[in-house]
């Protein structure tokens, strides 16, 4: 395998499994405990995350590059970058409502959550501060999405289930779903240290 | 005039790079809102506003206003909406300028008299205070398997308020001037003991046990023993037999109730909604079957 391939397979593991950005890096919760009640708003949460993360950390990389760096703006950046991930989140809604409705049906009701989703925040910031490249940006916001809706579906799936059990009356409702994303996050500190 | 540049400079740079940045999407956004401006058809805005606007989802649409779209594109019936009824169904006729058919409206009724002291309760049941969880155990804490478990997930689903838990009997109580025939409760109730049925006057079998007479003497004292007393008093034979439960032909029915006299268990009944006082409104929403039972869960 050649070496690029084997940073994009290091970067895509690193990012689903070992840093997942739940349940590693316990950013963008509020997402992952609201939505994910059943699984199929689970999957249109996740569907819609990981098409703003790619296309908010892609044009965040540009800025960085091109005009943040060149003026030695870095500290500007948390403003620079909610600017644009707000903005960028309207265009895009404008758009699809127009040119692609039926897409617009199954994500518009998430894409106004995301406007001020902390997971997309991270994934720029994240992106710019490990120093990849404009291709490696893009594999790792794909994959940091996919671990995002990965997580979510598998607590939604969970949940559902959850609803029909014999809780004890002091568990009911969110203290259970906590716990229940505790020990998620315990399973998934078995990967640690795979990828280096 | 150099040294000023200087002490300005880290401000002005800033301020021109962030300040251009939030321009330049403010002008993007503004030319996308006009460029991809959408155009309502005005009769959908009229048609959402005469639909009740419950979002209930009767229809089959996710809300009142998918509905409207989908008459407007010619995708829905004019009479889809269920809950508005034959007004709000004219009401849309006109804002297209077409005709309505005019549809039965129906409403819910209880097929089931299995209430407390009339049908047999063999367990104590401690789990969540609902139907459908209740069902999930696989095991009827109710000795009859198909009657009414009253934990009330009816009432809870009923999104009208037209549902009420009675006190006694542990039975449902539809409320038959609120309830708007949208069919919730139908879908949601485990025993399928609810079902829609005209809003007219009736003659209806309220149970749905299709057991021998034997075992249904054994667990409810309103059961259908298949007597079959009924198909031979109905002077007029609208009542069958076919599959192992009481039928009763509504089409040739005349209503003159010799069936409902004779019934031994008394289990045929006539106006089985109209039983029910309108007026007798307040929600229960604590069940009284003799079980105790936790919190129902959301
Ligand atoms: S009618 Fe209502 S209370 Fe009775 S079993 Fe069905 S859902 Fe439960
Ligand atoms: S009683 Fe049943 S059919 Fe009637 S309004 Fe309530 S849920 Fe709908």
């Amino acid at each position: 395998m050649s070496d690029g391939l084997v940073t994009i397979l290091k970067i895509f593991i690193g990012a689903v499994f070992v840093d997942n950005i739940v349940l590693a890096r316990y950013i963008g919760l509020c997402p992952f405990i609201g939505m994910s009640s059943s699984v199929s708003n689970g999957l249109g949460m996740g569907m819609s995350v990981t098409f703003v993360m790619v296309l908010a950390s892609l044009v965040t990389w540009t800025l960085w590059r091109f005009l943040l760096v060149p003026f030695e703006l870095e500290y500007m950046r948390i403003m620079v970058f909610i600017l644009v991930i707000a903005s960028l989140v309207q265009l895009v809604e404008i758009m699809l409502r127009k040119s692609l409705p039926n897409l617009y049906k199954a994500m518009g009701i998430y894409l106004p959550l995301i406007t001020t989703n902390c997971a997309i925040l991270a994934v720029t910031f994240l992106g710019v501060d490990y120093q990849y490249s404009a291709a490696q940006v893009v594999v790792y916001s794909i994959s940091v999405a996919l671990g995002f809706t990965l997580a979510l579906v598998l607590l939604a799936g969970i949940r559902e289930r959850i609803r029909f059990t014999r809780t004890p009356a002091f568990f009911q409702g969110y203290p259970v779903v906590f716990i229940t994303v505790s020990l998620l996050a315990l399973a998934l500190l078995g990967f640690r240290g795979l990828v280096r | 005039m150099n040294m000023t540049w200087t002490s300005i400079q880290p401000i002005l740079i800033p301020v021109i790079v962030v300040g251009g940045l939030g321009m330049a999407f403010g002008v993007l956004l503004a030319w996308f809102a006009k460029k991809f401006a959408i155009k309502f058809d005005p009769a959908i805005e009229k048609i959402e506003s005469v639909l009740p606007g419950v979002n209930c989802g009767a229809c089959g649409f996710p809300g009142c206003s998918a509905l409207a779209e989908a008459i407007v594109r010619g995708d829905a019936p004019i009479d889809s909406c269920p809950v508005g009824g034959t007004r709000t169904w004219q009401e849309i006729g006109r804002v297209l300028g077409k005709e309505v058919s005019v549809r039965e409206t129906r409403k819910a009724v209880l097929i089931c008299q299995g209430g407390n002291e009339v049908a047999t309760t063999q367990a104590i049941y401690r789990g969540v205070a609902d139907c459908r969880a209740a069902t999930v155990y696989g095991v009827s804490f109710k000795a009859c398997h198909y009657g009414c478990l009253g934990l009330g997930s009816c009432q809870r689903i009923c999104p009208f308020e037209a549902i009420r838990m009675d006190e006694t009997t542990g039975l449902p109580v539809i409320i038959g001037s609120r309830c708007t025939g949208c069919g919730r409760c139908v879908k949601e109730c485990p025993r399928s003991v609810l079902t829609l049925l005209p809003a007219r006057d009736l003659v209806v079998v309220a149970c749905t046990s299709p057991d021998t007479a034997r075992s249904v003497k054994a667990v409810c004292r309103k059961g259908c023993i298949k007597c079959q007393l009924c198909v031979k008093v109905c002077p007029v034979k609208a009542i069958s037999f076919p599959d192992g439960k009481i039928r009763i032909d509504r089409k040739i029915c005349t209503l003159c109730g010799l069936c409902v006299d004779k019934c031994p268990t008394g289990c045929i009944v006539r106006n089985i909604r109209n039983s029910v006082p309108a007026e007798a409104s307040s929600s229960v929403p604590v069940p009284a079957v003799p079980v105790e039972v936790e919190e129902p869960m959301r």
